[in-house]
């Protein structure tokens, strides 16, 4: 491989800085994708993916009738269901073409990324998972507003899930449009709508029964696709990672140096930076939160966890091996480069074309289908919590002040769910030759600044207060938000100024520590008769936290 | 929740030794996980010649230990519910059967 080459395949697939990561493995930005010749087998077996989907909204629709069906699916998933239902939100497509493009390009980088997506989950399980439980009943701004105020509260959370559902939306309708070029050989616009339509359809009729149903039949494609694809590569070596290693080494340009870390924790500040927005930007993710509400009791909530990370884990380790097969059966293959050396098709293609390698036009076509429904999947699950957060928080609490009836309040989500797929269509156009490597990570480092400080505080601090967790909470996202649009991903990368104002990809470091400050001391500060009573009513939060007294059964 | 249930809750010393108890776990397990992973990322930032120790004839350090922070996870993760399954549950049970 020319270092032409190289620098091309890691602008691409990785970008040079950390925080083009999340971006990466959290949600597509499949970088400018070109047309390919149009791949019958790959729509033939989307279109099949897409009419089973259909068939399970049909089936979900039936079963949808009451506020609780369509927030929380009834509170009726099973920890394993909703445990891969999770996996699957954070499996998307990007995870899985870009962390197996980012290890084609340099080894053992791509598992320092995939590391980083992980050890999230058991501060989850083990701080978090049950009091959500227990507490919450939609959305985690039940949890936020159990004893606070309603009114400030519900618009601090609903902000904070819209701006994170918009950014990650954008970046995952823009993959997606990336995607079809790139795999089916249709037209972006055609894409991009068709995601929009299809999402729309999901989650109007089928609530988060049919959101959880699809997000389950793909996680289990995406999770068998790619445990045949890395079979397949070790068979070749005889079943022996050592020899795909070696053979590796020996046909990589970098040779042995893919066997280490290389440039891409340069800088540590950089790397604890975005190690921590991963971490708790996971712990702070609306779509994944509302997922705790769709199972029985805290039991089915933690164990929900255990198999989500059990598969998250797996589908990594898969993802490692399937970038090395990459090195050794596609880069070796001059039926995958193009004219200068590179990837037909882009840097992204690794694992695609490793399918083809190992399995054919009838696997890559599986490939390439399970790579578009991942992201349909994903985009069902975000459109659900940003329409939540619209009708059970804004509308049916703050604007009716909680006297709204279940009909109106499914009705309103409705139409937010139509207004967010129509939004996501435009933006997924208007965003087609933007560069948008920031969104996904801006949208973790929101997470992890906004809504887990004040979230997880809720639950801990019994001293926090209305006007503490305001403050925080708003101080949170705009630190976040200001320090990533001074940052070389926004300020440089798409405003073209020369130099950044602010050093950093990733703001995390220095946004959650203002979030945590300022509830902390704006609770302290506030003395108010208010103040007073909500500390009081700690008490009784905290043993229905603990016992799960009172909270939401898994009746309709 | 009724005022009364919880104060029967809370004057239950079964509820102090539950929080005591889970307390200590769940923290002990999320401190191990943030060690592992920063300790993980530090040898990454500083100590790459300790990583690119060859264990066999192409393989390094850096691979079972990366290998074991994913382990690492799913272990705790484990773990945490193991036990939680096993003794916070029933404690909690009686718990609420008490307080009734």
């Amino acid at each position: 491989m020319k270092p032409a080459r190289i620098r091309r395949t890691l602008a691409l697939a990785a970008l040079p800085a950390l925080a083009a990561l999340p971006a990466l493995a959290a949600g597509p930005d499949l970088g400018q994708a070109q047309q390919q010749g149009t791949n019958l087998t790959a729509i033939a077996m989307f279109a099949g993916f897409v009419l089973v989907t259909l068939f399970i909204t049909y089936w979900a629709a039936k079963r949808t009738r009451s506020r609780a069906d369509f927030y929380a699916a009834g509170g009726a998933i099973t920890g394993f269901q909703n445990g891969l239902a999770i996996a699957g939100d954070y499996m998307s497509a990007a995870s899985f073409l870009g962390i197996s493009a980012l290890v084609y390009a340099s080894g053992y980088d791509g598992l320092i990324y995939s590391i980083g997506f992980l050890v999230g989950w058991p501060i989850i399980v083990t701080l978090m998972a049950e009091r959500l439980r227990n507490l919450g009943k939609y959305t985690f701004s039940d949890v936020v507003s159990y004893r606070l105020s309603q009114t400030p509260l519900r618009c601090l959370s609903a902000a904070g899930t819209l701006v994170v559902v918009a950014f990650y939306l954008i970046a995952q309708m823009v993959g997606a449009g990336q995607l079809i070029k790139l795999l089916f050989g249709l037209n972006y616009n055609v894409a991009v709508v068709l995601v929009g339509v299809l999402m729309v359809l999901y989650v109007t009729f089928g609530g988060m029964l049919a959101t959880t149903w699809v997000q389950i039949v793909k996680a289990t494609l995406l999770l068998g696709g790619a445990t045949l694809i890395a079979l397949l590569v070790l068979a070749q070596f005889g079943f022996s990672p050592v020899a795909l290693f070696a053979k590796a080494v020996e046909v990589h340009p970098k040779h042995a140096a893919i066997m280490l870390p290389g440039a891409i924790v340069a800088n540590p500040v950089e790397a604890i930076s975005l190690g921590l927005a991963l971490m708790f930007g996971t712990a702070g993710l609306p779509h994944i939160l509302m997922r705790f509400f769709t199972v029985a009791d805290a039991k089915e909530a933690r164990k929900s966890v255990f198999w989500a990370t059990t598969f998250i884990g797996y589908f990594y380790i898969l993802t490692f091996i399937i970038g090395f097969g990459a090195i050794t059966l596609v880069a070796t293959n001059g039926f995958y480069l193009d004219a200068a050396g590179g990837l037909r098709g882009g840097a992204n293609m690794a694992a695609v074309w490793l399918a083809h390698a190992v399995g054919g036009n009838l696997l890559l076509g599986f490939i390439s289908a399970v790579a578009f429904a991942t992201i349909l999947a994903v985009v069902s699950g975000l459109t659900l919590a940003g329409a939540s957060a619209v009708s059970h928080d804004l509308y049916a609490s703050v604007f009716r002040l909680g006297r709204a009836n279940e009909r109106d309040e499914i009705r309103v989500s409705k139409i937010t769910t139509l207004v967010l797929g129509v939004v996501a269509i435009v933006l997924g156009i208007a965003f087609e030759t933007q560069n948008i490597a920031f969104m996904v990570g801006l949208a973790f480092a929101i997470a992890a600044s906004a809504n887990f400080p004040v979230l997880f505080l809720s639950m801990f601090w019994r001293g926090l207060t209305t006007m503490g967790a305001v403050i925080g909470g708003w101080t949170g996202l705009v630190t976040a938000l200001v320090l990533t649009i001074m940052s070389p991903s926004i300020w440089v990368a798409v405003l073209h100024n020369p130099a950044p104002l602010f050093s950093y990809n990733a703001p995390a470091l220095f946004s959650m520590p203002v979030a945590f400050i300022g509830c902390w001391l704006f609770s302290i500060l506030d003395t108010s008769a208010r103040a007073r009573s909500e500390k009081a009513a700690f008490e009784a939060q905290y043993i229905r936290s603990q016992t799960g007294i009172g909270a939401e059964g898994a009746s309709h | 929740m009724s005022s009364d249930i919880a104060s029967r809750v809370r004057e239950n010393p079964k509820f102090a030794e539950l929080i005591k108890k889970r307390n200590k776990y769940s923290w002990t397990m999320a401190i191990l996980m943030l060690v592992i992973y920063y300790g993980f990322v530090f040898l990454v930032a500083f100590a790459k010649p300790f990583l690119a120790i060859k264990i066999g004839a192409t393989v390094t350090l850096a691979f079972p230990i990366g290998l074991g922070v994913i382990l690492a996870a799913i272990i705790i993760t484990g773990l945490y519910v193991l036990r939680a399954n096993t003794v916070y549950d029933p404690m909690t049970r009686s718990i609420v059967e008490d307080a009734r």
